[in-house]
């Protein structure tokens, strides 16, 4: 079995050239690990090792960034390493961002997987925390003992190209994508120590931190509705019967956009819903009454709407990712801005 | 109100000519169980099949898991308005066949029901994979009607599950568990009015069209909030009348086991002081879910409760439900934990719940739905695959040639119960 190869970048202070008085010093490559080098080779077991450590001045690289990066790409490349690491930065602000710049650059421009590690409130963690794996670390190089067993492990992990586990199990930031794990406790139990910290106002951790709602203020009424086009848009599932764009019960990974030029009514032969949430025999029966094509016609015919709109646009509420319904709406409103189109109904079921 | 627990462990399941429980292993003969099953015009045909743990079978697709029981002493019988005549349950003394269940499947909805896995991968995920299973499949006649069908194929399960519960009525216990609930006056004796007075607010889904549940009968989505007792919920009093998304939906078993309850029991009285249960409902009306959750707010305030858990059922539109829930108890200052479950998307990049609210600020998560997993293919199928590239959690494809199954987390009965059932989280 061959050994994964490793980068590891460090500064000045930790590679052991000096304090603040050296930062100013430009990035140097030296072959082997230096300093925290030392430590994480006992901990890669003979699996891993750092072929190269890039020892840079946290001024030098924060000041001179394209430079800086540039040049440290430039030495990383030549090692064509299995992996990229960075810091340990615990709460040097400085290099808590260079580390995040670097291993960000090294991901995504050499596409060597890359970490690091910082403490949670290191500047850098907040830009670079859902770019790269970033271990929790403390905030001062105590922490070192305990920091480079976690990346480590985390950095064997990649290197095997193993499934990372929750940041909770494994150590790092949360970085925005949850992922699910088995925790010591059933949920019952876990509900009841956090309420019982709440009560007596210890710290406690919530498992899922509230995110800022989006809430959309309503536009301003159509002034004069006999002229306005209106379409549809639901989350309701109707579709076309067969359902021919396959779109899912739950979790619907597309919408469809199906013309409805010439039809006055849904029925039964021609139209579905494909949604899983409920119980869809009445959809089925009769579409309109999810989307009221059926009176929406009648109302163009009597003047009382200018139009509706020829497309009607589809998906499946039903366990869809807030995300996904943000990224169908998107798309759907730009094809209804360029249909000229006034108004939307917008039904859900 | 107190009420004695016996359990039997149930160590195995075998047909025989005759229907008991002998040393630990119930015996099954169908004949006499399936016969008022099949009396409902409704089911075509029905059988018997047995899962046990750690065998390489898939069943699907799972309408309800229930735990048979029997009430040995004390008023009304199990499933109260249901199975037996209205009568309050939750004292004197029941038996329970711990360690197994009936299980009901066969098709109804199609979409919504879901997997349960006694082997692989899958069995990590639901706790019916830890049970002796007997599984009552079902077939509905040609043009049934679905809600009409649903409730023939639940009252099957319940009738089946409380016969086999009769086995057991004159069985000695392999182990007795008392639990004790306080009458109000009680919860401000000497030895319980220093501590925090906590009360459990059990969301129950009520969505209608076929999101239902029943409470002594009555469907929760025609009720009010209301106080229950911890253990007429054990005796039965809440049943699942639902399909929908497998993975967090509370299945009989889930009530009869009510882990909430069960957990604030073990300690009421040494940290806290478990006070009352509420029952509140989701319905899908702006108006009903105002009304209920003010009224979960009303009675909590009434019961001068310190501290609350809130469980859920379902996601999406009852995530308006249980923020309004939690909302209204933090903001009369009683502090509030919430469990929930997300879905943030295959990638688990999204945003978990379709509402949100900074007093929300307790969570406890039962995972992310729509994280995809992969099940291995199964030597046995009890009932039918035909169901599982269109269930919720699946897509087309999500069966694959090798008989393995690529699919969300969605799909598999129990898995990210909202009630804390199980171990799963996420971050």
């Amino acid at each position: 079995m061959s050994t994964y190869r490793i980068v590891h970048y460090i500064n000045q202070f930790f590679g052991q050239i000096g304090g603040e008085e050296q930062a100013h010093i430009p990035a140097e490559k030296r072959p082997g690990p230096v300093g925290p080098g030392l430590a994480f080779k006992q901990h890669f077991g003979g699996e891993a090792e750092i072929v190269a450590t890039i020892i840079c001045g946290d001024s030098w690289f924060n000041e001179n960034l394209d430079l800086a990066k540039k040049t440290v790409l430039e030495m990383v490349r030549e090692e064509a390493p299995d992996l990229f690491i960075a810091g340990p930065a615990f709460n040097a602000g400085r290099y808590g961002v260079a580390c995040g710049t670097i291993s960000d650059a090294v991901k995504t421009e050499l596409g060597i997987p890359s970490l690091t590690g910082m403490y949670e409130e290191n500047p850098g963690a907040d830009m670079f925390r859902t770019k790269v794996l970033t271990v929790a670390t403390s905030n001062s190089a105590a922490g070192m003992r305990k920091a480079v067993p976690a990346m480590a492990k985390l950095a064997l992990k990649l290197l095997k190209g193993e499934r990372v586990g929750a940041s909770a199990e494994d150590g790092y930031l949360p970085d925005g994508v949850r992922r699910n794990f088995f925790e010591k406790k059933r949920g019952s139990a876990r509900a009841i120590d956090m309420l019982l910290k709440k009560l007596s106002d210890k710290p406690f951790e919530t498992e899922y931190p509230m995110p800022s709602f989006d809430r959309v203020p309503p536009m301003p009424a159509i002034k004069d509705i006999t002229r306005a086009t209106i379409a549809i848009v639901t989350s309701g599932g109707i579709v076309p019967k067969g359902n021919p764009d396959h779109i899912e019960s739950s979790s619907a990974s597309k919408y469809g956009s199906y013309n409805i030029e010439g039809v006055n009514d849904l029925t039964s032969e021609s139209y579905e819903t494909a949604h899983g949430g409920y119980d869809p025999v009445y959809a089925n029966k009769d579409a309109d009454r999810v989307i009221p094509v059926d009176v929406l016609r009648q109302y163009e015919k009597e003047g009382k709407i200018g139009k509706l709109h020829n497309w009607f646009y589809t998906t499946v509420g039903n366990g869809t990712a807030v995300a996904s319904a943000k990224k169908y709406a998107d798309e759907i409103a730009e094809k209804l801005i360029s249909h000229e189109v006034d108004a939307v109904i917008l039904t859900s079921t | 109100m107190k009420l004695e627990l016996g359990y039997i462990d149930i160590r195995g399941i075998r047909f025989g000519d005759h229907n008991a429980v002998e040393e630990g292993i119930l015996v099954v003969n169908p004949e006499p169980l399936l016969k008022p099953v099949l009396e409902d015009p409704l089911i075509k045909t029905a059988h018997f099949e047995i899962a046990a743990p750690g065998e390489s079978i898939r069943i699907t697709p799972v309408k309800d898991v229930i735990e048979p029981r029997v009430k040995v002493e004390g008023k009304g019988g199990v499933f109260p308005g249901m199975v037996s005549k209205v009568d309050t349950v939750g004292s004197g003394k029941t038996n329970v066949l711990r360690g197994m269940a009936v299980v009901t499947a066969g098709p109804i909805v199609g979409f919504q029901e879901g997997i349960i896995d006694m082997t692989g991968v899958g069995a990590d995920y639901t706790p019916f994979s830890q049970l002796h299973n007997l599984v009552l499949v079902m077939e509905p006649v040609e043009g049934f009607v679905q809600r009409e069908y649903e409730k023939a194929a639940r009252l099957a399960g319940l009738r089946t599950a409380a016969a086999i519960g009769e086995l057991a009525r004159n069985l000695t216990p392999d182990e007795t568990v008392v639990y004790e609930t306080p009458t109000i006056a009680e919860t401000f004796s000497e030895e319980l009015k220093n501590l925090p007075r906590v009360g459990y607010v059990m969301m129950l889904q009520s969505q209608g069209l076929l999101h239902d549940t029943y409470v002594y009968g009555v469907d929760a989505k025609r009720t009010l909030s209301t106080l229950i007792g911890a253990t007429e919920v054990m005796d039965g009093a809440i049943v699942s009348g639902n399909c929908v998304s497998a993975c967090d939906k509370n299945t009989t078993y889930h009530h009869q086991n009510n882990p909430v309850i069960h957990d604030l029991l073990a300690v009421h009285g040494q940290s806290i002081n478990f006070v009352g249960v509420i029952i509140t409902n989701e319905n899908v009306y702006l108006d009903d879910k105002i009304r209920s959750s003010d009224w979960t707010a009303k009675m909590a305030q009434y019961l001068s409760l310190d501290a609350a858990i809130v469980s859920q059922e379902g996601f999406g539109n009852p995530d308006t439900d249980l923020i309004m829930n939690c909302t209204k108890l933090e903001k009369q200052g009683i502090r509030t934990v919430i469990i929930t479950d997300e879905y943030a998307g295959q990638d688990g990049r999204s945003q978990s719940l379709a509402d949100a609210d900074a007093l929300a600020n307790a969570v406890v998560t039962g995972g992310n739905a729509n994280e995809l997993i992969i099940l291995p293919r199964m030597d046995r199928v009890i009932g039918t695959l035909g169901y599982v590239d269109k269930i919720a959690g699946g897509h087309a494809g999500s069966l694959q040639p090798d008989g393995s199954i690529q699919a969300e987390l969605q799909v598999i009965t129990g898995a990210t119960n909202e009630m804390g059932f199980n171990r799963l989280s996420a971050r």
